[in-house]
């Protein structure tokens, strides 16, 4: 046990020291469920993927009838609702947007959304939707706490009721001065109900987090598999191993 | 039966099967009591055979080319009947490889198997872990991600440092300015023939010279000293069946985890597969922060530590270089940990503390309190090997038994 000791010490300290480190920097991200088992959640998010993402961002991996076999979805179902830029189901989500153009017209040219969940995780997906707020000094008339100065417009926010506005608190600094920051963002609440208005939310809240769902699919198809695949691939090697072990055991019992 | 044994015969005139087999498997002897530490020879074997046949498959899908090379990559996942599989057996493959092959460098620290007469052993072991490097840093490149791109930019511009030819010599490892097509269709090539070429004939001559030599154990001590009237170690008992049957074990055992990993954690959290290499490489975007995988950070946050460019090279080289000159740093009378003493014992705690914080450190933004930890670990771990051939003689070692320790089971 004594010589454990510096031994554990040495990772408590490596784990507080990952921890400060891990803290420090960025927004805090909300946390999002995301069930590549849920269908009717996935055939939402593919929906509103078709028609809020598709037509600046393309998804350039991801083929229609792909999409179509793994949501459930019979080839004639995609075509007639969620097929807007081409007529071929085995093609691909390409966009007609030009990226010049684009790049004139929001100043970069919109990226490639198949594998977007995978450079910026679920997560960080779920707290950017969640996370416009108005902001009058930008071009565009928006930002997003997690996306300084994004120059892309918040395409669901007649989805969401409108465009949030941020809610401030102030804060003292260590040296006690006091700060403006942005505690939230919230949409102006305006003549509704309160049931009406925490309605609202939780609808926007819903569909986003199927949007998140799908685009966490659409970078990696395979994740509808992989699990299920998993476990038996592990109960098999456990089978094999009891044999494995049964025989080395029978050949070394003649060693001593 | 009677065909096979003729067939057999009839083969042994004209190559040396039977030979062979006896002499590497049937026949060759090992010490009984090898441990837990053992196993990390047979599966660094594995790991290797299972790039290759992964690596083969992915070849027949991936594309070479600086405007293709990431779209395949996404084709192999999506497109290709079991893609998916076989690209994360080959990326979690490359972390465990080095997971084993560190596992089986530290059994060889701790039980002194680069001691007489297993220098040549060890010396081409380390020439397989610098080849394993090479073979690394460049299928690296290959998924042609944002790390991909810029961690060879880092990588490769470390050579413009050497003074005078330093920019001719990394011009001319790129064929380019920048890291660019040229030198993907480079590292493809020497990734998937030159070092796997240059490794399978390593490790060839590696498993030679361990049978030329025969395999050290966990107590150090030489069982053909102590020989029966047939000639066979008193200690030994043949690799086939008994060690065939045992890594059989350990193989399954081990696969158990590693499909953990692949089915379940390809990415582990980042560290086997980085989120910035699912963005595409962009040669006018510097991420925030590049990373080299793993198993390079100890060199890295080493080459991070020196203040003067060329000097961290110098440095990370020779982080390297100490360990070709293990052989003859340690002086010890005794080959295993289990004889050495305290001075010994407690070097080596250092240094595994030292490269696991290097290590962690690598993956770190140099800030000038990591840096100074850095510089830390960097001297601990130059002054276990630096000052082994003094305190390696200094250090009180215990008496070695005369037959090894073994516990039947």
């Amino acid at each position: 046990m004594k010589k454990l000791l510096p031994l554990t010490a040495f990772f408590s300290a490596l784990l507080s020291a990952s921890v400060a480190l891990a803290g420090g920097g960025g927004a805090h991200l909300m946390h999002v469920d995301t069930d590549m088992n849920d269908q009717g959640s996935l055939q939402n998010g593919a929906k509103l993927f078709v028609n809020y993402c598709l037509s600046c961002h393309s998804a350039s991996f991801m083929r229609f009838n792909r999409m179509g076999k793994d949501l459930g979805l019979t080839d004639e179902q995609v075509k007639e609702n969620l097929m807007f830029t081409t007529d071929k189901v085995g093609n691909t989500m390409e966009i007609a947007m030009d990226s010049s153009d684009a790049e004139r017209w929001f100043g970069v040219t919109p990226p490639d959304l198949s594998v977007i969940s995978r450079a910026r995780g679920s997560d960080w997906l779920y707290t950017y939707f969640l996370s416009f707020y108005k902001d009058d000094s930008k071009p565009l008339g928006i930002n997003n706490l997690v996306f300084k100065d994004v120059g892309m417009p918040h395409v669901l926010g007649d989805l969401q009721g409108g465009i949030p506005e941020p809610v401030y608190k102030t804060v003292k600094d260590d040296k006690g001065h006091e700060h403006q920051v942005i505690e939230k963002v919230a949409v102006p609440k305006g003549s509704m109900s309160d049931s009406e208005y925490a309605k609202l939310n939780a609808d926007y809240e819903r569909n986003v987090r199927d949007l998140v769902n799908f685009l966490e699919y659409m970078g990696e198809p395979a994740k509808m598999v992989r699990y299920s695949l998993g476990v038996k691939v592990i109960l098999f090697l456990l089978l094999l191993f009891i044999f494995a072990f049964a025989l080395k055991k029978e050949y070394w019992k003649d060693i001593h | 039966m009677k065909a096979l044994v003729a067939m057999r015969d009839w083969v042994d005139e004209r190559f040396p099967m039977t030979e062979t087999w006896n002499l590497h498997l049937a026949k060759y002897y090992a010490p009984k009591n090898f441990n837990f530490w053992y196993y990390f020879g047979s599966l660094a074997l594995m790991m290797f055979v299972i790039q290759i046949v992964t690596g083969i498959f992915l070849t027949m899908n991936y594309k070479p080319d600086a405007s293709l090379a990431f779209a395949s990559v996404e084709y192999i996942m999506r497109d290709v009947d079991w893609g998916w599989l076989i690209r994360y057996l080959h990326s979690t493959g490359a972390s465990f490889f080095f997971i084993v092959v560190y596992l089986h460098m530290f059994r060889g620290l701790m039980y002194g198997s680069y001691k007489k007469p297993r220098e040549l052993l060890w010396v081409i072991g380390m020439f397989i872990y610098l080849a394993l490097m090479a073979e690394a840093f460049m299928g690296y490149l290959l998924p042609w991600g944002q790390m991909s791109f810029w961690g060879a930019q880092v990588i490769i511009s470390l050579f413009g440092a050497i003074p005078w030819v330093g920019e001719t010599l990394a011009l001319w490892i790129r064929g380019d300015f920048v890291i660019a097509d040229a030198t993907l269709n480079r590292f493809f090539a020497f990734h998937v023939i030159l070092v796997p070429f240059i490794l399978a004939a390593l490790v060839f001559v590696h498993i030679i010279a361990l049978h030329a030599v025969g395999s050290n154990n966990p107590d150090g001590i030489e069982i053909k000293k102590n020989k029966d009237a047939n000639g066979i170690p008193v200690d030994g008992i043949p690799f086939h069946p008994y060690y065939s049957v045992k890594d059989i074990v350990g193989v399954v055992f081990f696969l158990m985890i590693f499909s953990a990993v692949v089915f379940f954690l390809p990415e582990m959290g980042g560290w086997f597969l980085e989120k910035d290499n699912f963005i595409p490489a962009d040669p006018l975007k510097t991420p925030e922060h590049i990373v080299p995988l793993w198993y390079f950070t100890p060199f890295y946050a080493i080459l991070r530590a020196v203040p003067d460019k060329f000097l961290g090279v110098v440095a990370m080289g020779g982080a390297i270089v100490v360990l070709f000159l293990l052989p003859w740093l340690d002086r010890s009378k005794v080959k295993s940990i289990r004889y050495k003493g305290l001075i010994f014992k407690t070097a080596v705690s250092i240094f595994v503390v030292s490269f696991i914080m290097l290590g962690w450190l690598g993956t770190q933004p140099a800030t000038p309190e990591l840096t100074q930890l850095a510089r830390i670990f960097s001297v601990l771990y130059f002054a276990f090997f630096l000052l082994m051939p003094i305190y390696s003689v200094m250090d009180k070692t215990k008496p070695e038994p005369d037959r090894v320790t073994f516990d039947a089971h």
